[in-house]
């Protein structure tokens, strides 16, 4: 069995808690805008639809860059 | 593996099935972070879906109604009609001599009928006390989130005739 180094664990996962919650917080804003968007299309209003779903896409690209972010940190913290 | 079992410890079955359900419960930071992606992925797909239908959805062409005569209701009074659908209810209201109006009947929050006050010259839906204005159709109270469908509507001779449904 590897030796794991503990404290370079505990920063892999300090930082993987925080990128956690960030996509949360991400994740939040996008149901809640998605929501709107919804409500605002129903309501015959399409201006909003464009503008929306660009930063759907760029909160989406976060959450991606984040969960790639995940991945590496937690193979790096893994490494002997 | 050690050659040899410890009677002591778990049964045999346990050792050579070796798949617990703690385990398979077990959900690692890596895997919910991926759920929680593809949640976002989905949010994102939603907002496209919104996106393509706003601009592939062709605009509704609405008939051409006939749905009173002008003298045939006083001011201050209302005719009700259907349109654009016979399903669809609406609401003609005489708002002075030569000012008419027309809304969707159904209350944009819980599809209550809405009615008529004249003594408060407004709009009032009974069930949850949302109140629209007569001029525009705009909530000016309660729970409704948007304003009533107006319906478009143009005078032919002495006839008054729909011809569209705005926001709807």
């Amino acid at each position: 069995m590897a030796n794991f180094d503990p404290s370079k664990q505990r920063r892999g996962l300090v930082a993987i808690d925080g990128a956690m919650a960030l996509i949360v917080v991400l994740l939040i804003v996008q149901i809640w805008l998605l929501s709107a968007t919804l409500e605002t299309f129903l309501a015959g209003h399409t201006r909003a639809v464009l503008p929306a779903a660009i930063f759907s896409g760029l909160v989406f690209s976060g959450c991606l860059a984040l969960n790639f972010f995940v991945t590496r940190v937690d193979q790096e913290s893994r490494k002997p | 593996m050690p050659l040899f079992r410890n009677p002591s410890k778990e049964p045999l079955w346990k050792d050579e099935f070796s798949v617990f359900t703690s385990d398979e419960r077990y959900v690692t930071r890596r895997q919910f972070t991926k759920f929680l992606t593809l949640a976002s992925l989905g949010m994102f797909v939603g907002n496209l879906w919104i996106l393509l239908k706003s601009r592939f959805t062709k605009a509704l062409a609405f008939p051409t109604v006939e749905i009173a005569e002008t003298n045939e209701i006083p001011v201050r009074g209302v005719k009700l009609f259907t349109y654009p659908t016979p399903q669809d209810h609406c609401i003609l209201i005489r708002t002075g001599e030569e000012e008419y109006v027309a809304y969707s009947q159904k209350c944009t929050h819980l599809s209550c009928a809405v009615y008529y006050s004249a003594k408060n010259d407004r709009l009032e839906c009974p069930c949850h006390q949302g109140f629209f204005s007569v001029k525009d159709g705009s909530v000016l109270q309660g729970p409704p989130p948007r304003p009533l469908p107006q319906i478009a509507l143009e005078r032919d001779g002495t006839k008054l005739v729909a011809i569209a449904v705005k926001g709807s």
